[in-house]
């Protein structure tokens, strides 16, 4: 069967201002609201609308993390994912583990297509997607804006520091998605009901036999330095003004 | 012993991009520290000899092949593992180039990856952001591995020339894929400024409407001899290309003076100005949350105000 898989991460939402404890040993996550990572909303938008587009059989979505992922997976399957598998491994996953994990479902799934997106918002690390492909050792094009699909191949544009850059890759390849890949569809209360239906796989790191390393130990979380107060100035006189004063004109 | 680090250069073929003097400059945050420079290219010379001038690198290696005409990722990877086979730390700029190329290196090499290095703590200990830069987080990696990083540049000074390394080809063994085949690259010749290196910066945001709205900005960055940036609003309505997106998912940015012009300050946004020296911010609303950055704040008509300005400098 023509397959994607679709990595899925749960993340603090991103209209969430996010404090860190005051003993440093990490930021606030109670009661916090959850999401799926903007990114992959994008890439699962993606992988349906090739597949309604003709150019896929099935959408598989995957999350690696704890219990809780489970919304975010039916909250996928409700956007129109056929299935969904839960890696259910507690405490840190980093990017080469999730990668491992990954590398398994594929090749117990056998996509043509990986997407995942460019970086998860919580801790920003933007490294899944290359690992992934390094172990699966297939293409990868990151930061993409436009996939074509044609018989075994693909032509991808990704946005990069100087423009747009346009490669070919052969499939099976993996594909990390930026902002302007599209716009993902709003989940329908109708669709909500339905996915509870749809089948919602639980698995575990051990018994895909991939171990939890953590490679960075995170010795201490600490906010950011905060900017000095700054004047108002009421007119754009005032502000050359001001701006020549800093010796900045 | 000390450390030996690789950076892998960026480059067009021409000229090493700027993020990699201010690499070299993280580079040498680490104690003791023996700096290579590897340029993967077609024809590496010019490029090379760039390298060899940033003060603090000790060697320059000269990776020519055909098929490092374009940087892809999945090429050159497997020849960095090869160059670093006795190297202790491998960095590359925190840039669309290094985080394609930086993971897949440190996959291969079967390590985590230290993304966004902010800080140098010691050869093992570094700091980095998360949260779009709200928290700041120490991490401490085990040296029994090699040590793989994107460096955060907007957090570095740039190396100054005046060095001479030594130069070096190497020609390496190893199979390269074929499949990943570059087709173009389209990229808006502009004569302004460099975002990225621009001392000097004018944002624009939803505000400006239209991207005939932005003729405004980019007519008082040419006053000011400033680069033009943009919000993410700004670049999704079609106003500005995506390049000139800055903040958490753009590009992260220092100038000397940073100016938002009809820019919310959403968190993304602003943590691709927190390193910007001096805040400017124009904006109707006078609680928009940009003013809790900016050292300047103007209330008022962008419409009215940039012109007003452009005429007063
Ligand atoms: C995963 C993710 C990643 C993101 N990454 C980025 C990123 O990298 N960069 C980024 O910028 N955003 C990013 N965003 C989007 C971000 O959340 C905001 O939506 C965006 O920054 C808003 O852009 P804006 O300030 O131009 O628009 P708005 O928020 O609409 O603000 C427009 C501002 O203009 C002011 N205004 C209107 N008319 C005038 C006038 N005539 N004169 C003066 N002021 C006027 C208004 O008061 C308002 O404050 C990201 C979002 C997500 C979910
Ligand atoms: N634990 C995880 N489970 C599923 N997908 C993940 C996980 N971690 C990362 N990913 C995918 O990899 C992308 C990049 O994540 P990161 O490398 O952490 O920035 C995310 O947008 C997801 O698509």
């Amino acid at each position: 069967m023509k397959r994607i898989l679709v990595g899925i991460k749960r993340v603090v939402d991103y209209n969430v201002r996010i404090r860190v404890k005051p003993d440093g040993s990490g930021v606030v996550t109670d009661g916090v609201k959850m999401s799926i990572n903007p990114f992959d909303e994008i890439a699962l938008e993606e992988a349906l609308r090739i597949k309604e587009r003709g150019g896929a059989e099935e959408v598989v979505i995957a999350t690696i993390g704890p219990a809780d992922c489970q919304a975010q997976l039916r909250t996928g399957l409700a956007m129109g994912a056929d299935r969904a598998l839960h890696v259910q491994a507690d405490g840190v996953i980093e990017p080469l583990v999730a990668a491992r994990a990954l590398l398994k479902l594929i090749e117990r799934e056998q996509p043509f297509l990986v997407i995942v997106g460019k970086q998860a918002i919580d801790d920003d690390n933007s490294q899944t997607g290359p690992m992934l492909a390094a172990l699966w050792n297939r293409p990868q094009v990151t930061f993409a804006s436009k996939v074509e699909l044609s018989e075994g191949k693909a032509r991808i544009t990704r946005e990069v520091d100087t423009g747009l850059e346009t490669l070919e890759v052969d499939l099976p390849a993996l594909v990390t998605t930026d902002l302007r890949l599209n716009e993902p569809r709003y989940v329908k209360l109708p669709d909500i009901m339905k996915a509870k239906k749809k089948p919602l796989e639980t698995l575990t790191l051990a018994s895909l036999s991939v171990e939890a390393r953590q490679g960075l130990k995170l010795v201490k979380f600490e906010p950011p330095a905060q900017r000095q107060k700054g004047v108002r100035v009421k007119d754009a006189a005032e502000l050359v003004e001001a701006l020549k004063k800093k010796g900045l004109l | 012993m000390g450390a030996k680090v690789l950076i892998v250069a960026e480059h067009d073929g021409a000229k090493l991009n700027p993020s990699i003097a201010k690499s070299v400059t993280c580079a040498r945050g680490i104690p003791d520290a023996h700096i290579t420079i590897a340029v993967c290219a077609r024809d590496a010379g010019a490029v090379a000899a760039q390298a060899a001038q940033l003060t603090g690198v000790n060697q320059v290696l000269k990776v020519e092949n055909p098929a490092n005409e374009h940087a892809l990722a999945a090429v050159l990877a497997p020849q960095v593992v090869a160059l670093a086979a006795d190297c202790t730390h491998i960095l590359g700029p925190s840039t669309t180039f290094g985080k394609d190329l930086m993971p897949r290196v440190a996959a291969l090499l079967d390590t985590a990856q230290i993304s966004d290095i902010m800080a140098v703590e010691s050869a093992t200990r570094f700091r980095r952001p998360i949260y779009a830069g709200n928290a700041i987080v120490t991490v401490e990696i085990d040296p029994a591995r090699k040590i793989v990083g994107t460096v955060r540049t907007a957090s570095f000074e740039a190396a100054p020339t005046g060095g001479s390394a030594s130069i070096e080809p190497v020609s390496l063994q190893v199979p390269l894929p074929t499949h990943t085949r570059f087709i173009s690259i389209s990229a808006a010749k502009s004569d302004r400024p460099d975002l990225q290196t621009a001392s000097r910066v004018v944002s624009g945001g939803r505000a400006l409407g239209s991207a005939d709205g932005f003729k405004i900005l980019y007519s008082l960055a040419a006053k000011l001899g400033a680069a033009v940036g943009a919000s993410r609003a700004a670049v999704d309505a079609g106003y500005a290309p995506n390049e000139m997106q800055v903040g958490q998912t753009g590009k992260i940015i220092a100038p000397e003076l940073y100016v938002a012009i009809g820019i919310s300050g959403a968190i993304q946004h602003l943590t691709g100005i927190k390193d910007a020296r001096t805040i400017v911010a124009i904006n109707k609303d006078a609680e928009a949350p940009i003013f809790e950055v900016a050292d300047i704040g103007l209330v008022g008509d962008l419409f009215q105000i940039v012109p007003e300005i452009e005429k007063l400098i």
